[in-house]
């Protein structure tokens, strides 16, 4: 039980910090209302400090936690100063009064409550090794963000994003739980490290795979992949900025953490026995290939006829989720393989990438708004904002950039990574298809590129202005430094990111064992079995 | 870090920091200035460069430099150079204050961005041809698209939108397959050595890359040709290079025409060549086809065309075919006369590109059925027109003729090389007499289109478009300072036409290399041996080694022994006293003496041994 308390603390904090939030956010003195922000960074703060010094754990990622956790932090960070800022008096006392209900922009606890349980969702994600656990941890982690759609704006479009999503969320969670329950049926545990062993010890049952199966699909909805990505464009425009840079992190973090433990049962050639191929079973790395080609292609190809400029942000996040689909797929390589053949350690840098670049642009976009308060969304809006506006038109220009891969921004090498494990792994074909989608991506980054930086002939309709909120220019001008300085010092991420994507192969444990050993709960199973060997070494 | 090092740093990063700077005066009036002063300066470094070039060594990557950047990634930023990539080098240095000079009345936009993009473009240039590393190459490369991007989407003409997209979705496209197939590359030398770690070292990977299969080097040779086959262009992906070319700024025509052509050739000659030596000798054939179909289509297009401007963009397609013709003839002759050519086109197209700018600048219109007979009017410039026409039809006496003809009498040997070492045909990859005789029509058709256009713009009763009033700022003829960009080049032209064999010199050892590597690979007898021959290329043209310092300083002797430790790693004599590559390379060793670099020691005492690392 200590161990689990030592790997937990991050979590603690947090919410400690949120129940904190919960409190000062109501309090009726505007000036300790105020404090609500600072909690929340110290809150993040702390639990960034605690994530560095998680111990290992004994499950088959045994360095994932300090990595993930401190990215998650890292990124909270950012997007915390999105979503805090200076309020409106007026519209405050208006809130005060309850005259109107903006919580995006005025310090109610609510906001900041729900982003820091979120937050705490996702932290519990990296540390589960139990499919229960997984399953309250992703819920923990979408419930939340669910009342951040609905209460991020006044418009109708945003209870429109909110209900879609969660009737659509709830649909994932119930195929994914679905799934869940036909791999305890196949293997009668609910422990990732015990039902690895059993798949490990006698092959995965039908049913189990077809558990395994469901459960990708459904975990496919928090990454937006094909066939569960349906919601993500109009929950994307339909939210406030900042709300959407949240959604383009955080469920998406979630997911491929869950896409790796629930994978990394079934293993990487190691669970069919003898032959270490470095290959999934052929069922799941089909699905999951078909998935990656269409998520890419559908991403793409969408997006490149979008006039939103969160729409295309959308589309391009589903485009991402299927390039990072290419290095689940190619899976952590041989034991001790570097970076370039890891692709669980590509896709844990592209995840940290991703997270400062789409922070950085949709930063950009919750800066600037029109006379009448509403965001900053068509196309048109940005035009010539590098003239009108250089910090942010320059902040927009570096983050597109890098997240389209161009070199020598730090997106460059996130997607450099895909490439050689995807190679490593065998995976041409698809890392052609990769190669393709990303020269398809070109066309609507550059126009976004072009139209704030080069066309700026024609007036826009309707002008912008910078919205009151300084500290949102303050995290779109940090993600551009972080495009462009973490690829200078980005030797310890990756490092980091290999070491986090150390993966333990189970040891064959039959499932007579596992399932009579200790009847009472997985917590106890894994104490009445001790330590899987290979983390004794 | 010698002077050396620091010059070629500062090669690539000082444009860089200056076009930052210009993007952030105050006063657009100054970015000229700026620019100008910025390009100008750049020549110090490299003559210093030149001066301390060994040329008796040109074959091996010379001023080495690498820092380690991510070692997790093997990631590093390491450059050095040797002739051929010295020789661009140059032309970028050079073709940059005439760019400039040539833009001061051209752009009427906003000036700060322009030379600041057209600062940092000179940058990535240099940084292509230096990179020693595979992932900082791929950076530059890259990285040119998007200056060259904003060039032509901000600055050129009606249609530039459609010509920028183009021009940047084509080569993206490319060359983002291009570096799936280098990954694999990269990935199988991995595997294969012993190195035991990612490399991605140049000439290490290009040490083990011939090791593949013939089908896995035929998919690397089609992802490389992706990427490469846009840039040049090659038949049929160069239909994006007319509108560019059109499209774009006098300045950009320039720089896309004289350098950025050439990364694609480049390319070839580094890349494709050496990392699938097997597969482009066995399709060689096909894109030497290829490149004919070029020639002569082009040149066919070019025979139709009214806009002036155009016109030289399509012969530039069609040049850069017997460029590529030469390169895949894969022996001494034709890779030495591909080399030239990309140096000698950079010059008399660029020139031409210039003249047509300075044209339009005045009259406003490229169409030579509405402007015409400028001899009367302009005799200054009609006299570099008919010069550059010159170069670029192939005059003997000027640039362009030793290179064109050295690329076809490689063509036609092509089949005769292979014959002599007793595998008649054993690949099919033989050129011959069949494709010179091609090709050779399109050095016809060539001379028709261009002294077409000359005769029709320059000469015949004056035409000028309707409405015409003189400029404000410029005089009816060349002014002083258009004659000072025109003037470099057209020495260039003259001096390269005269006396080719400098540059034949000097690129000598590298072409020999990569000959001796193809026919090493594909287990050809050759006359070559690897950084040994000194042969020249041809009996055609005979120089004697102008380059042997008679009494070597310490200096000298330390590089030259530098140069046979690092010939050692990679070479081996066999029974008959041939050099040949070696099996097993110590790769940790030879990176070690790589970065060490030429260590003097005591000359007095006579010991020249190479000190370890302690020494210092």
């Amino acid at each position: 039980m200590t161990e689990k308390l030592a790997i937990l603390w991050p979590e603690i904090l947090l919410f400690i910090g949120t129940c904190l939030v919960m409190i000062t956010g109501q309090w009726p003195n505007r000036a300790i209302r105020q404090f609500t922000p600072w909690i929340c960074f110290i809150a993040l703060t702390l639990a960034f400090f605690a994530a560095m010094t998680s111990p290992s754990t004994s499950g088959m990622f045994p360095e994932l936690i300090p990595y993930a956790k401190m990215m998650i932090a890292a990124v909270g960070l950012m997007i915390l100063l999105l979503l805090s800022g200076t309020v409106d008096r007026r519209l405050e006392a208006e809130v005060d009064k309850g005259r109107r209900f903006e919580s995006i922009r005025s310090n109610r606890g609510e906001f900041y409550a729900f982003f820091m349980f979120s937050l705490t969702g996702l932290m519990l994600t990296a540390s589960a090794d139990d499919l229960i656990w997984l399953f309250l941890a992703l819920e923990l982690t979408s419930l939340p963000t669910y009342i951040m759609v609905a209460i991020s704006r006044e418009e109708d479009t945003a209870l429109e994003a909110a209900v879609k999503y969660f009737f659509l969320g709830a649909l994932g969670a119930a195929i994914f739980l679905y799934g869940f329950a036909l791999v305890y049926g196949a293997t009668g545990s609910t422990n990732l490290a015990e039902i690895a062993a059993v798949f490990a010890a006698e092959g995965i049952s039908p049913i189990g795979m077809i558990g395994l199966l469901v459960a990708v699909i459904g975990v496919s909805f928090k990454i937006a992949a094909v066939p569960m990505h349906f919601y993500t464009p109009d929950v994307y425009q339909g939210a406030a900025s900042p709300v959407s840079a949240m959604l383009a992190f955080v469920p998406k973090t979630a997911g491929f953490l869950a896409l790796m433990m629930l994978l990394g049962t079934a293993g990487w050639g190691f669970a069919s026995g003898a032959d270490a191929s470095g290959h999934l079973p052929i069922e799941l790395e089909a699905t999951l290939w078909i998935m990656a080609a269409l998520t890419m292609t559908v991403g793409n190809v969408l997006a490149l006829l979008q006039s939103s400029v969160k729409r295309i942000l959308a589309y391009s996040s589903i485009a991402h989720s299927g390039y990072m689909l290419v290095g689940i797929i190619a899976g952590p390589g041989s034991p001790g393989s570097p970076f370039y053949e890891n692709g669980l350690a590509a896709v844990l840098f592209y995840l940290l990438t991703y997270g400062v670049m789409t922070t950085g642009t949709f930063a950009v976009l919750a800066s600037l708004e029109h006379r009448d308060g509403k965001e900053a969304d068509h196309i048109d809006d940005i035009r010539g904002i590098c003239k009108s506006h250089p910090v942010l038109g320059w902040t927009l220009i570096i983050c597109v950039l890098s997240t389209l891969g161009f070199p020598p921004l730090l997106g460059f090498i996130a997607k450099v990574g895909l490439f050689t494990s995807g190679i490593a792994a065998g995976h041409i074909a698809l890392v052609v298809i990769l190669a393709i989608n990303s020269a398809i991506a070109a066309a609507y980054y550059l126009r976004l590129v072009a139209v704030a930086y080069i066309d700026d002939s024609e007036k826009p309709s309707s002008p912008v202005y910078p919205s009151p909120f300084p500290m949102r220019r303050v995290a779109g001008v940090i993600s551009a430094f972080g495009v462009i300085f973490l690829l200078v010092f980005s030797a310890p991420l990756v490092d980091g990111a290999v070491n986090a994507a150390t993966f333990v192969a189970p040891t064959p444990q039959p499932a007579d064992a596992a399932a009579t050993d200790n009847p009472s709960g997985p917590d106890e199973n894994t104490m009445a079995l001790g330590d899987p060997p290979p983390a004794d070494d | 870090m010698n002077l050396e090092i620091w010059s070629l740093l500062l090669l690539i990063f000082a444009p860089v920091a200056v076009g930052v700077l210009i993007g952030l005066l105050r006063n657009p009036d100054y970015a000229y200035r700026v620019a100008l002063v910025t390009s100008l300066l750049l020549i110090i470094p490299a003559l210093r460069l030149l001066s301390a070039f060994d040329f008796s060594m040109a074959g091996t990557p010379q001023f080495l430099h690498a820092v380690p950047w991510v070692p997790g990634l093997g990631l590093e930023f390491s450059v050095g150079m040797d002739s051929v990539s010295f020789l661009l080098i140059l032309l970028t240095v050079l073709l940059g204050p005439i760019v400039v000079l040539a833009s001061k009345t051209a752009i009427t936009g906003d000036k700060r961005m322009y030379y600041a993009w057209l600062t940092v473009l000179q940058g990535a240039m240099v940084g292509v041809f230096a990179a020693q590393d595979l992932l900082l190459f791929y950076t530059c490369f890259e990285f040119t698209l998007l200056p060259m991007f904003i060039l032509i989407r901000k600055y050129g003409s009606t249609n530039r939108i459609a010509a920028s997209t183009k021009f940047f979705l084509y080569t993206f496209t490319g060359s983002m397959l291009t570096l799936a197939g280098l990954v694999y590359v990269v990935w199988f030398v991995a595997q294969d050595s012993q190195l035991g770690a990612w490399t991605l070292h140049i000439p290490t990977l290009t040490a083990y890359a011939a090791e593949m299969t013939l089908a896995e080097q035929g998919w690397v040779l089609a992802a490389m040709l992706a990427g490469f086959a846009v840039k040049v262009p090659l038949f049929p992906v160069h239909t994006w290079l007319p509108l560019a070319h059109t499209e774009a700024p006098t300045a950009g025509s320039v720089i896309l025409a004289g350098v950025l052509l050439k990364l694609g050739t480049y390319g070839f000659y580094r890349f494709a060549i050496p990392l699938a030596p097997q597969a482009f000798f066995e399709y060689a054939p096909a894109i030497a086809v290829l490149a004919i179909i070029g020639i002569i289509y082009a040149g066919l297009i070019c025979w139709v065309q009214t806009d002036i401007k155009k016109l030289v963009a399509y012969s530039s397609v069609s040049h850069l075919g017997f460029c590529i013709l030469g390169l895949a003839a894969l022996n001494v002759t034709g890779l030495s006369g591909s080399i030239l050519y990309m140096l000698s086109h950079g010059l008399s197209t660029g020139a031409l590109f210039l003249m047509i700018g300075f044209m339009y600048e005045r009259y406003h219109t490229r169409d030579m059925n509405t402007v015409g007979g400028l001899a009367t009017k302009m005799p200054i410039w009609t006299t570099f027109m008919v010069f550059f026409t010159m170069a670029s039809v192939g005059l003997p006496g000027l640039n362009g003729f030793p290179s064109e003809l050295l690329c076809l009498i490689g063509t036609f040997q092509s089949d005769a090389a292979w014959n002599a070492a007793g595998e008649p045909g054993a690949w099919g990859a033989s050129l011959g007499p069949w494709f010179a005789v091609f090709a050779g029509t399109g050095m016809v058709i060539a001379a028709m289109y261009l002294l077409i256009m000359v005769g029709k713009v320059c000469f015949g009763p004056l035409r000028e478009p309707a409405g015409h009033h003189p400029h404000n700022e410029l005089p009816t003829d060349l002014n002083l300072r258009e004659i000072t960009t025109l003037t470099p080049l057209a020495i260039g032209c003259l001096l390269f036409g005269l006396q080719p064999t400098i540059l034949l010199d000097a690129i000598n050892e590298p072409v020999n290399n990569t000959v001796a590597l193809v026919d090493e690979a594909n287990g050809l007898e050759s006359d070559l041996t690897l950084n040994s021959a000194r042969t020249l290329p041809s009996n055609y043209f005979t120089h004697d080694q102008g380059f042997q310092t008679a009494d070597p300083s310490p200096q000298v002797l330390a590089e030259q022994m530098y140069h046979e430790k690092v010939n050692s790693f990679m070479t081996e004599p066999d029974e008959n006293g041939v050099q040949r590559l070696r099996d097993d390379i110590d790769f940790a060793e030879f990176k070690r003496v790589l970065d060490e670099g030429p260590v003097i020691s005591d000359a007095a005492a006579g010991t020249m041994e190479f000190q370890g690392a302690a020494h210092d």
